[in-house]
């Protein structure tokens, strides 16, 4: 029996994470592993990060509009925190996102869907988090868009995340959704989680105080990554 | 294993990263040691990491974003060294990072774990991200390795690449099935 000296992240809570294995969502059938994963107590591979900087990776928080550019659509603010499980701030953590346009239409050459490119909205942006943790982006709010999961499938209006953290095990990629979306309850990716309240979590909220008066409206979005375990865990073997 | 009690907040759910992830992919950062990159400087034995990622007909998976994070050539986490990356697969379904070889890293009590990189996989069809790790074959702390070593010995090949030419190492990853890789809950 080997026993680590680094403590660890806390196990996923009950039903807030979703399955690997999601027969309604048709991609996860041939790319789900079957056997179940090896849990292994963490050492300083999954207690490090990589150190990232907007030195390394420049950032850019604009998206909407800038010098001789402007995309079309509803503008939007979306801001929030990047939080820890005990509620600490995770500060200068690097936040990527990436959306389709107003239109409902990737900036992707393989992105088929029949909706007008805007030449001015290339859909992705970086930043790193402030000391209290916060981030920053104002964007234009995507069009949903069909995909071929199944019959008259469409995703939900959505903003996809990227946010790395403290430690390697820390690391999430996720979908942030739009408040009142008739496509939610309907849709297999956000439906495969299965706790409601860890769906309801990756639906932002309206808020008036994000929003720039005569510019764009405000939509708040915080983001919680692992929070370390008490104790370290002892492998099985 | 009991859960431990929680406080406070929940971790946010994973999703996909869906087909056009491609959107923040940098080809440059696949080349850890790229002249304008953070690492240009390290010194260390050069290598190319490569494999073929397949699902569970065997077909390649050519929309994947593989990220690596290891050690440096001493194995530690904190020197100068990036040990970052984040490639997309190809329409062959083939990964490739140019990086430097790890060192070994150190483990709990005074033991070592052997030279590897962790690999995190993310792609349309994966709902959350899969973690696993490349080895190097030869290498006298596989013996020892504890996470190799939790590994039952039959399935122990699918975490070890095999040399393939001069500075290249080659593990390829089966996301389902015959051989499937091992993959781990960290
Ligand atoms: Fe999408």
């Amino acid at each position: 029996m080997t026993t680590s000296d680094q403590p660890g992240y806390r196990p996923a809570a009950p039903g807030s994470q979703p399955p690997l294995d999601a027969p309604a969502y048709g991609s996860t059938h041939k790319r789900h592993p079957k056997q179940p994963p090896l849990r292994i107590a963490a050492t300083l591979t999954e207690t490090s990060a990589p150190r990232m900087s907007a030195g390394l990776y420049p950032s850019h928080a604009e998206l909407a509009k800038g010098p001789g550019w402007e995309a079309q659509g509803e503008r939007i603010i979306v801001a929030g925190r990047v939080l820890d499980e005990d509620g600490r701030p995770l500060r200068g953590t690097m936040v990527e996102i990436w959306q389709a346009n107003a239109a409902g239409r990737y900036n992707h050459e393989r992105d088929r869907h029949d909706a007008p490119l805007d030449p001015n909205f290339k859909g992705e942006g970086r930043i790193f988090t402030d000391a209290e943790g916060w981030y920053r982006f104002t964007t234009i709010r995507p069009g949903a868009y069909p995909w071929r999961n199944h019959h008259n499938a469409w995703r939900p209006v959505h903003i996809h995340y990227s946010v790395f953290g403290a430690g390697f095990a820390q690391r999430l990629v996720t979908q942030m959704y739009f408040p009142g979306d008739p496509l939610l309850p309907i849709d297999p990716v956000f439906m495969a989680i299965p706790d409601a309240a860890a769906r309801d979590r990756l639906v932002a909220r309206f808020d008036l105080d994000i929003a720039e008066p005569e510019y764009a409206l405000g939509y708040r979005f915080d983001i919680v990554l692992r929070g370390r375990a008490a104790t370290p865990m002892e492998n099985p073997a | 294993m009991t859960d431990e009690p929680r406080f406070g907040l929940t971790a946010t759910a994973s999703q996909t990263a869906g087909p056009f992830w491609h959107l923040i992919d940098f080809p440059a950062w696949a080349d850890l040691l790229r002249a304008d990159g953070p690492n240009a400087e390290v010194a260390g034995e050069r290598i190319i990491l490569t494999g073929r990622i397949t699902d569970g007909d065997g077909a390649p998976c050519p929309d994947m974003m593989v990220e690596l994070w290891q050690a440096d050539p001493a194995g530690s986490y904190e020197g100068a060294f990036n040990g970052f990356g984040r490639c997309a697969t190809d329409d062959d379904g083939m990964f490739r990072f140019t990086t430097l070889k790890p060192g070994p890293v150190r483990a709990a009590g005074n033991a070592f774990q052997a030279p590897h990189v962790a690999l995190t996989l993310f792609a349309r069809g994966l709902l959350h991200h899969l973690v696993t790790r490349l080895y190097f074959a030869g290498e006298a702390l596989n013996e020892q390795d504890p996470v190799l070593s939790a590994v039952p010995p039959i399935r122990r090949a699918t975490l070890i690449a095999q040399p393939e030419g001069a500075g290249v190492w080659r593990l390829d990853i089966r996301l389902q099935g015959e051989r499937e890789t091992v993959f781990l809950e960290v």
